[in-house]
């Protein structure tokens, strides 16, 4: 028998076998589909979540005050030690690196707003002009420290706050007071919505010098540096590391994280996410794929007399075990096509409901559930193409 | 020609052993109209059936055209049933899912002969088996003696050397049976061997040679 007319022949006994068929494929495109659907979930977290942090900043170190728990190697020569507080002399050196951009001081702290009769609670950031191209913000208006004068009282508020604030005018231009201090508005943020949490359409930013002395402080939150490519992001932290050591009389008593080492954290733990989510649904394939051979088993059970006429007329054993193999093979190709699709449509569902989230299934993960689909498929039929094959011709003949 | 040497066939049943064939020693010519009789559990099946090379015997060997078809491999003894040998049983045995044309054609396809020429083929049988007009038809939409016409139109398709019948018309009235019979005399008539398995002695008594069996032993063999 020509492997043409193998598949044709149990193409036939797929079709006839109709309400038997169309439940197999169902439960073999439910498996694909799953696989498909919850790894384009999983995988577009996955993007989502790396397009916000990545969003925050290009090549972005971030210094912080105090040291990270994980390296004491000597405990009892850091205990009693409070760390040194981050100054804006520590900024300004770390601003002469070679291998920095720019940098962006950073003072976080709340503050009363006020103008013309209204008030209403902001988050304050103190900072310097490169604040805004450092974290990739926008100005829509206007803009901030442009000459360099640091101390000046300038502010830049978020579109919201600017049109609540200043429905009918332009902003720019017009006085508001932070906790009785007075601000010209020189700029205002172009609407950007919420990145990692924070919504940057309600915060205000003023000179970091002004934000100090509004808090009453020396010390700084966190610096922001910006390495001047990709590659330059290790050796800066290294200078940055070795530059604040220097200044802090030999303490390492600061933390530098990396953007890039926090997006490939985030990139991992979502992807390891996804690759669990994906194998929790192959399982329900393995399940379809008990069903294909149960399915076929008692196909095998059913169609005996007629595995005996078959030998009757002088198919081989192989010729038999063929047919039954063709006939997994068209139930979980079928399961497998309509799976994927099924998955693409859901994907898209999914895309169209979440706008914002990325959800394509990954190419492994589509190719994976189609191979395991068709995997099961042809080694569920072993069994029952191997039981057909055997069967005795006259015992066979003989039955029903 | 077909030659059984000392074919012996036991059956296990628990502790018993049924000898469904006994030292058979059984010479048939190409050509010859052979009628198989006897009680019912004789052996006359397996008799058939291990002269078509379904069933193998647990002793003696088997000549067939002369050459020992006894050990041959699985694939080997399927080429000769396929090639050489047309059964045709009581209950028919047709694909309920396959129309007519398609029952009649699985032979053709186990052969791996082009699809063209298949349909050919197919074409010529049905219409000498005046089946022409029941192509499309299913089994279940076929008279008894029509499905019995397909399936000796399917068994006679490859042009067997042989065709084996067992109890062609049991299942079948007198009047449509004495057709059936007929319509394998006809093959007959054009060189093939035929073996028929009957325990109808007017039926019997139109062969030419007439095997009695009991107890898995030919008991007499009678020509005419
Ligand atoms: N598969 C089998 N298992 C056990 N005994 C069998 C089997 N097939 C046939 N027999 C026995 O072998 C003997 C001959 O059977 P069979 O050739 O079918 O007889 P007949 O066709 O003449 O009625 C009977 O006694 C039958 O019971
Ligand atoms: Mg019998």
């Amino acid at each position: 028998m020509t492997l043409a007319d193998t598949f044709f022949l149990s193409f036939k006994t797929v079709v006839s076998y109709r309400l038997r068929s169309v439940l197999i494929i169902l439960a073999m495109t439910l498996g694909v589909a799953a696989v498909v659907v919850l790894t384009a979930l999983g995988d577009g977290a996955r993007k989502y979540v790396v397009n916000q942090f990545s969003s925050i900043g290009t090549n972005l170190l971030v210094v912080m005050p105090g040291r990270a728990e994980t390296t004491g190697a000597f405990p009892g020569a850091v205990l009693g030690q409070t760390p040194r507080d981050l100054t804006l002399k520590d900024a300004q050196l770390l601003g002469r690196l070679p291998q920095v951009r720019r940098y962006a001081p950073l003072n976080v702290g709340e503050a009363e707003l006020s103008a013309s009769n209204r008030l209403r609670e902001v988050t304050v950031l103190g900072s310097n002009a490169e604040l805004i191209p450092i974290r990739h913000m926008k100005l829509a208006q206007g803009g901030f420290l442009k000459h360099g004068a640091d101390y000046s009282a300038q502010i830049v508020l978020g579109s919201q706050l600017a049109s609540e604030f200043f429905p009918l005018t332009s902003a720019i231009g017009q006085r508001i007071r932070l906790n009785e201090r007075r601000f010209l508005v020189s700029g205002v943020l172009a609407p950007q919505g919420k990145t990692m949490g924070h919504n940057t359409d309600e915060i205000v930013i003023i000179p970091v010098e002004q934000a100090q002395s509004l808090f009453n402080t020396t010390s700084l939150f966190r610096i922001l540096v910006e390495a001047k490519s990709h590659d330059a992001i290790e050796p800066a932290k290294e200078a940055i590391l070795e530059t604040l050591k220097q200044s802090h009389d030999g303490e390492e008593d600061i933390t530098v994280i990396t953007q890039d080492a926090i997006l490939a954290t985030f990139d991992r733990i979502l992807h390891a996410l996804t690759l669990a989510v994906a194998g929790i649904a192959a399982i329900s394939l393995i399940v379809a794929g008990i069903l294909v051979m149960n399915v076929m088993l008692v196909a095998v059970n059913q169609r005996t007399s007629e595995i005996g006429l078959l030998k009757a007329i002088g198919a081989p054993a192989a010729d038999i075990r063929f047919l039954f193999f063709a006939e997994a093979m068209w139930l979980s190709t079928a399961g497998a096509a309509f799976g994927f699709l099924l998955g693409q449509l859901g994907s898209l569902m999914l895309r169209l409901v979440y706008p914002d989230l990325p959800a394509w299934a990954p190419a492994w993960a589509s190719i994976a559930g189609i191979t395991v689909a068709l995997l099961t498929g042809i080694l569920a039929s072993i069994l029952p193409a191997n039981k057909a094959a055997r069967l005795d011709a006259v015992q066979a003949l003989s039955k029903k | 020609m077909i030659e059984l040497t000392s074919i012996t066939r036991i059956f296990h049943m628990g502790e018993q052993s049924i000898y469904a064939l006994n030292h058979i020693d059984l010479e048939i010519q190409d050509g010859e109209y052979v009628a198989i009789m006897g009680p019912s559990g004789s052996g006359k099946s397996t008799l058939l059936n291990v002269i078509g090379l379904l069933d193998k015997p647990d002793d003696g060997s088997y000549r067939l055209d002369g050459k020992t078809v006894t050990d041959l491999s699985e694939a080997e003894q399927a080429q000769i049933r396929r090639e050489k040998i047309g059964f045709v049983f009581q209950s028919f045995h047709l694909v309920p899912r396959l129309t007519a044309a398609e029952n009649i054609e699985l032979p053709l396809i186990l052969s791996g002969l082009a699809a063209a020429e298949r349909k050919q083929r197919v074409n010529d049988t049905l219409r000498a088996f005046d089946l022409s007009d029941r192509a499309a038809h299913r089994p279940s939409e076929l008279s008894g003696g029509q499905r019995q016409r397909v399936a000796i139109a399917r068994a006679t398709i490859m042009q067997p050397t042989a065709i084996l019948a067992d109890e062609p018309t049991g299942n079948l009235d007198h009047q449509i049976g004495v057709e059936v019979i007929a319509l394998l005399e006809n093959l007959h008539q054009t060189g093939t061997t035929l073996i028929v398995v009957t325990h109808d002695r007017e039926l019997g008594d139109r062969a030419h040679r007439q095997l009695m069996l009991r107890d898995g032993k030919i008991m007499t063999d009678k020509k005419t």
